[in-house]
């Protein structure tokens, strides 16, 4: 098989799926000609995530990344939110072929970019916080 | 589920209970190496060349004609760089294509222009079409080779091959065909259509894999393949796949004999389930409904990717494929949607149904009804699909 057992669950059954209304923050990263288009909603209560929704265009480890990550950072701080990284998302998903790893690359930056949109929401330039969120590599092979 | 629907047949097919039962003695006690004196050696000579004789007379060619290879892209790879090697020493330097070959062909035209050839890599039309005109167009005094494919692997769509091989004639160009996707599905007859090299495969037809062969009109003489013994008239070096040679033989007639019974009785399910997916709201079908081959259908679902449909499916027992950049590795989707003119968002989201014989018409009604809802459930995730329904 193509993926982990890990990865067929979250892709078969992804948790987390679809908006939040009163977001305070909504990112969107990846674009339709790459084949993949990640959009993360963010609720924050006192630093807290409280909650999170994502929407998905994508392939099964587009989806399965998505779904995990909403996870991993519901209910966390904002500071352990930024400390995500790809590899943890690989990670938990026991592991993602080669050529799908740039999935994971798009699930941490769809979070990245919804903090950045709860900041500037706040005022708050985002990138000192945050970091720049750059494009993902591999559109551009 | 306790059945799987297999609707990958343009990748590979099953070898058939006649096939096989052709093969097994060859595969048993009729061992023998055909190139052996003996008469062990000679009964497998003879079941070699009776196959040849069968895919021959399936072609309209004469047994002589008949090469066997190791596949349809090592027929593809000979023909090509054969004819270019030969027609090199007459000064021709120039080569007429498609742009969207199978890449046996692709690959290997694009190798012969990093060497120094001209190529000209002929557009399709929306509907998937290498126009006549456009091939007359092209042709120069020192083109070399005309090769365009039979019948589009992904796509379907029918090549006006006897029109282009009639062309080539006239002007005195060779015109080689990879017809792996066309045999079974179309009555090809060489001579009639003019076509100087034919490229077939095995396992396409219920043969095993591992077995294609070329077709080379007498009086071309290309240089062996293989250096080695006097195997295939001394061209293709190598001890024969004596029981895979007979399969193919043995699929090559049956594929021929059932032609004019496989067609109607499988345009008939095609067209039922094009039809019946084309209801989904915001689909099409790619290349044109005729000519097309009588068993592929290929349809974009705007606002989902190939990939995820695939995995869906494959959960529900329907194995299909996809022309979407995720099931190949690399990030464009299939160089044959492309070149039909399809948004990279809209191959993204395709689905190749090659449907095969024993399928009934309620295996076409439960893809369609298992396509629909897996389509409308990645719909209803996917931020692609909210963007077009607010359009």
């Amino acid at each position: 098989m193509l993926y982990s057992e890990k990865v067929m669950d979250h892709f078969a059954n992804p948790r987390n799926v679809g908006e939040i209304a009163d977001a305070d923050g909504v990112g969107e990263v990846g674009n339709a000609k790459c084949g993949d288009i990640m959009k993360m909603y963010i609720k924050v209560e006192n630093n807290i995530v409280t909650d999170v929704k994502f929407k998905t265009f994508g392939c099964g480890a587009a989806i399965a990344t998505s779904s995990i990550a909403t996870e991993m950072i519901k209910g966390k701080s904002i500071d352990e939110v930024l400390k995500l990284t790809n590899q943890a998302v690989v990670e938990a998903l026991d592991g993602l072929p080669p050529a799908k790893l740039h999935c994971s690359v798009l699930a941490e930056q769809a979070i990245k970019s919804a903090l950045a949109d709860y900041y500037k929401r706040q005022g708050i330039d985002p990138t000192p916080i945050v970091g720049e969120i750059g494009e993902c590599e591999s559109c551009h092979i | 589920m306790d059945r799987v629907i297999y609707v990958d047949n343009a990748a590979t097919t099953g070898i058939s209970a006649p096939v096989l039962d052709a093969m097994m003695p060859y595969l048993t006690s009729e061992y023998g190496n055909p190139m052996s004196i003996h008469s062990v050696g000679q009964r497998a000579r003879a079941a070699v060349e009776e196959a040849r004789k069968q895919t021959a007379q399936a072609l309209h060619a004469d047994h002589t004609e008949i090469f066997f290879t190791g596949s349809g892209t090592e027929a593809d790879n000979w023909a090509i760089n054969g004819v270019c090697e030969l027609m090199a020493k007459k000064g021709k330097k120039h080569i007429v294509t498609s742009s969207f070959e199978h890449h046996a062909v692709l690959h290997t035209v694009q190798k012969l222009e990093k060497q120094g050839w001209q190529v000209t890599y002929l557009p399709v039309t929306p509907d998937g079409y290498i126009t006549v005109e456009s091939v007359a167009q092209a042709i120069r005094p020192d083109t070399a080779l005309v090769t365009i494919m039979y019948a589009n692997n992904e796509i379907g769509t029918i090549q006006p091959i006897p029109e282009i091989g009639r062309l080539c004639k006239e002007k005195g160009v060779l015109f080689h065909t990879d017809a792996v996707q066309a045999v079974g599905n179309i009555h090809i007859d060489v001579k009639d259509q003019c076509i100087d090299l034919l490229s077939l495969s095995g396992h396409k037809i219920h043969a095993p894999k591992g077995v294609g062969a070329l077709y080379v009109r007498r009086g071309l003489v290309l240089k062996p393949f293989i250096e080695g013994g006097a195997q295939e008239r001394g061209r293709r070096g190598g001890t024969e796949n004596v029981a895979s040679i007979v399969g193919l033989g043995k699929a090559m007639e049956l594929a021929e004999a059932n032609i004019d019974r496989r067609v109607p009785r499988m345009t008939a399910l095609r067209d039922r389930l094009i039809d019946g997916l084309l209801q989904i709201e915001r689909t099409r079908l790619n290349g044109g409904r005729e000519p097309r081959l009588c068993f592929n259908a290929n349809i974009s679902f705007e606002g989902v990717e190939g990939e995820s449909i695939l995995i869906m499916l494959d959960m529900k027992g329907i194995c299909a494929s996809s022309g979407s950049a995720c099931t190949s590795g690399s990030l464009d989707p299939s160089h044959v949607l492309l070149s039909i003119g399809l948004p990279h968002e809209i191959a993204h989201g395709s689905v190749r149904f090659t449907l095969g014989e024993d399928m009934s018409e309620e295996d076409v009604d439960y893809i369609i009804q298992t396509t629909r809802e897996i389509i409308v459930r990645l719909r209803a995730m996917s931020p692609l699909w909210e963007r077009i329904n607010k359009q």
